[in-house]
C-alpha cells in the first residue's frame, strides 16, 4: 500500500467525473429539462384542399389527399371516434384518414406544432395544451367557416345543430377556435337502487342534505366523497355553488378579473355549505383521486359523489349489477339567486393547427363528427350526450336520462367558468385552494380571500394577456 | 504509424461526437437562446427581451419555495442514501462473524445483495406507481391498511402521505414521504457500489486491525470509511443531480403536482408549469438554464471539498 497524490495520468471515477461536469455533460438535471424546450426548423406544409367546393364538400378536400387525426383516449375511449371515420369515409372514400389515439397529447402534440402538426387534435385530458396559449400564439386555427357550412346530415347548418352553449365555449376573442364534441352535465351522483330501498329522498337542498346525512352514516356509509388528488373535481362543485347562490354576473365579473369580483355579497356564504360538510366529517376519511373515489362511492362505501356524465363510460367495468347511476343537480340554498341552473358545458375539444397540412378535411371530418348518425353513436357508445341536439334520444340508459331530465328542468342559464381556461396561474391557485377547503385547512372566508389575492396578482401581471368574458 | 492510429481513432469518434453535438448539445445552446426571448412554445415567432427572464426569476416567490424544497432533498437524499448504503454494504461485506476464513459478510448476504438491488432494475415511474398503492391514503392502502387492522391507526383518520402539507421538523410532510421513497430506491445502486469498493480494500488490512483489537465499531470508522472516501464523494455527487431533479416522484406521486398547495413544489415542476401550462417558454427555459448553472457550481464545489490525497493499495 502507498499513499500518493493524484496522479493525473489516471482516470479514475473521480477525475472522470470532473472533466465530465466540465464538458456540461452531467449537469443531469437541468439539462434534460435544458433539451425539452429545444425546437427545430418549420417544414412546408402540402395543401389538402383546393378541390371544387359544393354542398356535400364544403372545404374542397382534395381526393387522395391524407388527413391525420389524434384522439384522446381518455373517459370516453375512442371507439366513438373510429364510427366517425367510418361515416366520414362514406362520403369521402379517397381520403385517407390515418387516426391515432393517446392519453398524451401535450407530451406528443405540442412539440410539433410550430412545424408539422397533425391535422385535427383532439385537446383534452390532464395532459391537454393551454388553449389561451394556443390561441394567443396563433398556433390554432379559427374555425368560423365551420360554423356557417351545411350540416352533414340535416337542415341548416353546422352551427343551428349544436347544442346551446357549445358556440360559446369554443369561442374566444370573438373567434370559434374549438369544437367541442361532448356534452357534459355536471351535479351529485347518488344509487337510486339505493336509495329507493333505503327509503331515502335524493335532497335538492343543502338543508335537506345535511338532514338526510345522519340517517345515511347510520348505515355505515359517509354520506360524500370527492377526489382529493384533482383540484378541479372540486372546483367544479365551487364554482357551481357560487353561481347558484349569487348568479351569472359574479361569476363573469370573477372572469373578468373585476376588482373584488371573489368579495361579491354571498360568495363565502355559497361555499359555508362545503366547508361545513368537511367539519362535520360527512366526506369519506382518506385523499383519494378521482378513479379511487369513483370506486368508493361504487362500492358502497359514500352515498354521494360530484362527477360528470363520462362517469358511467370510465368506470363502466366495475359498475355492480343493479346500481342505477343517477344523476341529480348540485345543491342550493333556499335564498339563491339562479338554483336551477344547470353546471353543464360542452368539452372534449378538437382544435386545427394553423400549420396542419390538411385544413380543410380536418375540417370536414368535423362536420363529420357533429353529425347526426356521428353523434348518435358518441351517445350509444361512451353513455354521455354529444353537443349536436338529439343525440341521446334513442339511447335506453339511467345514466343518461337522468342528465338529459336534470337538462330539461334547468334554469334558462348554464353553469360555466371561464377563468381556468383564460389564466393558468389561476387555475393552479384554484385547484390547490379548493382541495385545501376540501382537506378542511382553510374557510369558506379564508378561501375567498387567497383566491380574490390570486386574481389580483394576475390582473396586476403584464407578462399574461388578458381575456374578456362577454356571455 | 502514429498518424494511422489517430486516424483509426478520430474515424471512431467522430460520428458519436457528431450525434451528441447535434442532439445534446445543440439543444442545450438553444435553451439558452430561448431563455433570453418571450417564446411561448407553440409558434415559431419569439421577442427578444435580453435578461428580464432572469430578472424575474430572481422575484418569483414559486421559486424560492422550489428552491428550498430542492436544498431540502439536495441534503437529505445524498445524507440518508448514503448511510443506508454503506451501512448496507458493512453488513454485507465485513459485518459477519470472522473465522479461519476470514472476514465475510452476514449469514445470506448474497441474497439481500439481490433484495437491495431491485429497486434499481425498476424505472422511477414504475417505483413511484407502486408507492402509489403502498401510500394509499384509504384502508386499502398497504400502510394504512396494515396500520388500521392492527389499531395503530384510526380508519376515519388515516395517514396522508404524499396529501399531507403539514410541517414535520419544519418541513412539509409530503418531502418526508418522498424522501422516504428515493432512499429505498437508491440506497441498492450504491450499496452494490460500495461493495464493490470495500471489496478491493485487501482483506490483511482488516485481519491487521482485529488482531490489533478493533471491534466492529472501529473497524467501520477507522478503516473502511477512509478507504471509501473517493467512491463516496462521487456517489454524494451523482445523488445531488438526482437530488435537484426528483421530478418522476413528485410529478406522480403529488396532488396537482407540486401539491398540496404547493408543499412539494420543485424545480422542475415550476419549469413544466411555466412552459406547458402557462405557455411561457422563454421563462422556463431561463429558470433552466439557472438550474443547470447551480447544478454545475454545485458539483464543482463538492469535488473541490472533497479533493484530497488518494491512498493506493
Amino acid at each position: 500500500m502507498s499513499v500518493s497524490p493524484e496522479n493525473i495520468g489516471d482516470l479514475s471515477r473521480r477525475t472522470l467525473l470532473q472533466r465530465a461536469a466540465a464538458a456540461g455533460l452531467l449537469a443531469a438535471p437541468a439539462m434534460g429539462l435544458l433539451s425539452a424546450c429545444a425546437g427545430s426548423e418549420p417544414s412546408k406544409s402540402d395543401n389538402g384542399g383546393g378541390a371544387a367546393k359544393s354542398k356535400d364538400n364544403p372545404f374542397g378536400v382534395k381526393d387522395g389527399s391524407a388527413v391525420k387525426v389524434v384522439v384522446f383516449n381518455g373517459g370516453l375511449g375512442d371507439q366513438w371516434a373510429k364510427e366517425d371515420k367510418v361515416i366520414f369515409s362514406a362520403k369521402h372514400p379517397n381520403v385517407t384518414v390515418n387516426m391515432s389515439s393517446t392519453q398524451k397529447i401535450k407530451t406528443e402534440e405540442q412539440p410539433k406544432m410550430a412545424t408539422q402538426p397533425s391535422d385535427l387534435v383532439m385537446n383534452s385530458g390532464a395532459d391537454m395544451m393551454d388553449r389561451s396559449t394556443l390561441i394567443n400564439e396563433g398556433a390554432i386555427e379559427p374555425l368560423d367557416d365551420l360554423l356557417t357550412a351545411p350540416a352533414w346530415d340535416s337542415e341548416g347548418t353546422v352551427a343551428d345543430s349544436l347544442l346551446p352553449g357549445t358556440v360559446g365555449d369554443g369561442t374566444q376573442n370573438g373567434k370559434f377556435y374549438v369544437v367541442n364534441v361532448a356534452y357534459t352535465v355536471w351535479g351529485n351522483w347518488y344509487n337510486a337502487a339505493l336509495f329507493k330501498k333505503e327509503g331515502w329522498q335524493a335532497p335538492t337542498t343543502w338543508d335537506e342534505f345535511f338532514a338526510l346525512a345522519p340517517k345515511i352514516k347510520a348505515k355505515g356509509m359517509a354520506p360524500y366523497v370527492h377526489d382529493a388528488a384533482h383540484g378541479y373535481y372540486p372546483r367544479w362543485a365551487l364554482m357551481a355553488s357560487i353561481w347558484k347562490a349569487c348568479g351569472k354576473q359574479v361569476v363573469v365579473d370573477i372572469d373578468n378579473l373585476k376588482e373584488n369580483a371573489w368579495k361579491a355579497d354571498g360568495v363565502v356564504k355559497a361555499l359555508e355549505p362545503w366547508e361545513k360538510l368537511v367539519k362535520d366529517k360527512l366526506l369519506l376519511p382518506g385523499k383519494l383521486d378521482h378513479t379511487q373515489s369513483q370506486q368508493a362511492w361504487l362500492d358502497g362505501k359514500a352515498a354521494f359523489i360530484q362527477v360528470g356524465t363520462w362517469l358511467k363510460n370510465e368506470m363502466a367495468a366495475t359498475i355492480p349489477p343493479g346500481f342505477e347511476l343517477t344523476l341529480s343537480d348540485y345543491w342550493h340554498n333556499a335564498d339563491d339567486k339562479a338554483p336551477k341552473d344547470v353546471f353543464a358545458a360542452s368539452g372534449e375539444g378538437f382544435v386545427v393547427p394553423s400549420k396542419a397540412p390538411n385544413k380543410e378535411a380536418a375540417k370536414e371530418f368535423l362536420r363529420a363528427m357533429l353529425s347526426k348518425a356521428g353523434s348518435a353513436k358518441f351517445a350509444e357508445l361512451t353513455k354521455s350526450l354529444a353537443s349536436t341536439k338529439g343525440s341521446g334520444d334513442n339511447v335506453q340508459d339511467t345514466a343518461l336520462a337522468s342528465a338529459n331530465t336534470l337538462m330539461k328542468n334547468g334554469g334558462t342559464e348554464l353553469i360555466s367558468v371561464k377563468f381556468q381556461d383564460f389564466y393558468a396561474d389561476l387555475d393552479k391557485e384554484s385547484q390547490n385552494l379548493s382541495e385545501e377547503l376540501m382537506a378542511g385547512r382553510l374557510t369558506a372566508q379564508q378561501f375567498v380571500d387567497k383566491m380574490q389575492a390570486a386574481a389580483d396578482k394576475v390582473a396586476k401581471d403584464s407578462s399574461i394577456k388578458k381575456q374578456t368574458r362577454t356571455a | 504509424m502514429r498518424h494511422g492510429v489517430a486516424r483509426f481513432v478520430t474515424g471512431f469518434l467522430a460520428l458519436p461526437v457528431a450525434l451528441y453535438l447535434f442532439y445534446v448539445v445543440w439543444p442545450f445552446v438553444q435553451a439558452a437562446g430561448y431563455s433570453l426571448t418571450d417564446w411561448g412554445g407553440y409558434s415559431d415567432s419569439q421577442r427578444f427581451v435580453g435578461l428580464d427572464n432572469y430578472v424575474r426569476l430572481l422575484s418569483d416567490e414559486l421559486i424560492r419555495k422550489a428552491f428550498w424544497h430542492n436544498v431540502f432533498f439536495l441534503v437529505t437524499v445524498p445524507l440518508f442514501t448514503i448511510a443506508l448504503a454503506l451501512f448496507l454494504a458493512f453488513l454485507l461485506n465485513v459485518g459477519g462473524r470472522e473465522d479461519r476464513a476470514g472476514i465475510r459478510g452476514v449469514f445470506g448476504s448474497a441474497l439481500y445483495k439481490v433484495i437491495f438491488f431491485f429497486p434499481q432494475v425498476l424505472s422511477l415511474v414504475v417505483i413511484a406507481v407502486m408507492w402509489q398503492q403502498i401510500y394509499r391514503t384509504d384502508s386499502q392502502g398497504l400502510i394504512n391498511g396494515l396500520l388500521i387492522k392492527i389499531g395503530l391507526v384510526d380508519a376515519d383518520n388515516p395517514i396522508a402521505f404524499t396529501a399531507d402539507p403539514e410541517p414535520f421538523l419544519g418541513i412539509p410532510a409530503v418531502l418526508w414521504w418522498l424522501l422516504l421513497i428515493a432512499v429505498w430506491s437508491g440506497a441498492g445502486f450504491y450499496m452494490v457500489l460500495f461493495s464493490a469498493a470495500m471489496q478491493s480494500i485487501p482483506k490483511d488490512i482488516y485481519e491487521a486491525a482485529i488482531l490489533d483489537g478493533a471491534g466492529r465499531f472501529h473497524t467501520f470508522f477507522r478503516v473502511t470509511l477512509p478507504l471509501l472516501r473517493d467512491t463516496i464523494s462521487v456517489a454524494w455527487v451523482y445523488l445531488g443531480f438526482i437530488a435537484l431533479d426528483m421530478y418522476a416522484l413528485v410529478f406522480v406521486m403529488t396532488p396537482s403536482q407540486g401539491g398540496p398547495n404547493h408543499a412539494s413544489e420543485i424545480f422542475a415542476s415550476v419549469i413544466q408549469f411555466n412552459a406547458f401550462q402557462k405557455g411561457q417558454f422563454g421563462y422556463a427555459c431561463a429558470i433552466a438554464v439557472a438550474l443547470a448553472i447551480f447544478t454545475i457550481l454545485l458539483a464543482a464545489v463538492q469535488l473541490r471539498i472533497t479533493r484530497r490525497e488518494r491512498i493506493e493499495f
